[in-house]
């Protein structure tokens, strides 16, 4: 699926952030996904505020030594698994 | 706890499985509760389960799944969606949605509630009656409507055999007309109840195949929409399935009288003693009972899973199943191609009847308990 630039991407009903032993998770029906590093940058940004176009600049100033191209492709590629998921509703 | 396993040996448990209690309207003739049922007045009470809540949590395990029996048939069980909450755990509520009306459900979402597993016996009043011998689907289309104006995450569960897998596409309309984010279409597991009934239940191949490609097109389709999740019978399987992630590594289940057991039809296999969590804290069972040691890890395995690549990725299969169908519990699961004992399993599926038999098969319905 072709993710919107200038949609909003939100945890959808179900799905939210944990944490169990300091390790950050996101609960989903049946399935947890570890959080880590820009995995964790990323799920916390899916607030219904941010587009995935700020999502993305946010990201590439974190991770200002990487590739700003390679980092956009990680975040487009991040969110469509977790749309494929169930994990996002893009609004 | 001073000759305790070190951690680093044992896998913490991800999952606990709460059957808060056997009670239920329903009569599925595939229930997969013990064929031996939990009286109510066996069952745990709230601080004993919110104990349990906050020891599963310290343990590692991430979901509390409410399930029975009915789970709304306990009068407490907002207070123990809210005790699971706040020991941390991410709550599931595994229902039939018939002890239900709004005010309720806004007191369970309210409690925290993260997700509503809405089962369903059929895409028809009339087959749904004929398996849960009881009227419940005009209340569960009742919810569905509920659930729409709600936060919550919500999952249909069409549990298929023989007499309903002909219905996929009216299931498949059902759950796109509601709020659902997830489909699980369950083929029946042979255990239990099931197994009683098997000779009943079991599809046939070329149902199965229609299934298969009725499941995979519908996964493509509502890609992005609904998550779609299927489980095969494994009868038909080429290997064995899994079983719980593998024995007393991913998942813990807790009876209605707070024995605590690797899986759900656990209690079938002769020699089993379960501890209770009234005595022992999860960790200690977790980690030291006899029953979660027994098949946990490899070393319990004979041939061919001893040596087999996929030991690894199916764990040799059911436990439950190798002795249900081959009489020893640390066998091969009969199902594996692999098995010696795979011969047993082609002469139960060269018996399934090709077309449906009409008429109503004479089901043994699984009664409450006392």
């Amino acid at each position: 699926m072709a993710i919107d630039p200038n949609s909003k991407p939100r945890l959808a009903p179900g799905c939210r952030l944990g944490e169990n032993n300091s390790q950050r998770v996101l609960l989903m029906p049946e399935r947890a996904l570890r959080l880590n590093g820009p995995s964790l940058e990323i799920v916390s940004r899916c607030d219904g505020t941010h587009t995935v176009a700020q999502i993305v600049h946010e990201l590439q100033k974190l991770y200002a030594k990487a590739e700003p191209a390679r980092v956009e492709q990680d975040v487009l590629g991040y969110l469509g698994l977790l749309s494929d998921q169930r994990a996002l509703d893009f609004q | 706890m001073a000759n305790r396993r070190p951690m680093s040996t044992i896998p913490h448990p991800l999952a606990l499985v709460c059957e808060l209690t056997h009670r239920c309207p329903l009569h599925c003739v595939y229930c997969s509760n013990p064929r031996e049922l939990a009286a109510r007045n066996s069952e745990l009470d709230t601080e004993t389960w919110t104990t349990v809540f906050h020891q599963a949590a310290d343990l590692g395990v991430l979901q509390a799944d409410f399930t029975g029996g009915e789970p709304l048939a306990r009068t407490d069980i907002v207070e123990l969606v809210r005790g699971a909450r706040s020991a941390g755990l991410y709550v599931s509520l595994i229902t039939s949605g018939l002890p239900l009306d709004e005010p309720r459900l806004d007191a369970l979402i309210a409690a925290g509630l993260d997700h509503f597993q809405l089962s369903f016996q059929a895409a028809t009043e009339s087959i749904a009656e004929d398996i849960s011998g009881t009227k419940t689907h005009a209340q569960k289309l009742r919810v569905l409507e509920w659930l729409k104006s709600r936060r919550v995450g919500v999952t249909l569960n069409f549990v298929l055999h023989r007499h309903n897998l002909h219905q996929m596409d009216a299931m498949l309309a059902i759950a796109e007309s509601s709020s659902a984010s997830r489909i699980e279409f369950a083929n029946v597991q042979y255990y239990g109840w099931g197994f009683a009934n098997r000779d009943l239940l079991l599809p046939s191949g070329r149902q199965l195949d229609e299934f298969m490609a009725k499941v995979k097109s519908a996964e493509e389709r509502l890609r992005g929409k609904i998550r779609v999740e299927y489980v095969v019978p494994d009868y038909y399987a080429k290997y064995p399935k899994p079983c719980m992630g593998g024995w007393g590594r991913k998942v813990m289940l807790i009876a209605p009288d707070g024995s605590a057991l690797p899986c759900h039809a656990a209690s079938v296999i002769p020699g089993l003693s379960f501890e209770n969590v009234k005595e022992q804290s999860l960790r200690e069972i977790w980690e030291q009972s006899d029953a979660f040691q027994k098949f946990r890890g490899e070393s319990w395995m004979h041939e061919p899973c001893k040596s087999c690549d996929r030991r690894s990725q199916d764990f040799g299969g059911c436990r439950c199943q190798a002795l249900l169908l081959a009489g020893d519990a640390a066998a091969t699961d009969p199902v594996c191609t692999l098995s010696p004992d795979r011969g047993k399993v082609d002469a139960i599926l060269k018996s399934v009847p090709t077309t449906t038999i009409s008429g109503q098969p004479e089901f043994l319905y699984r009664p409450n308990p006392a």
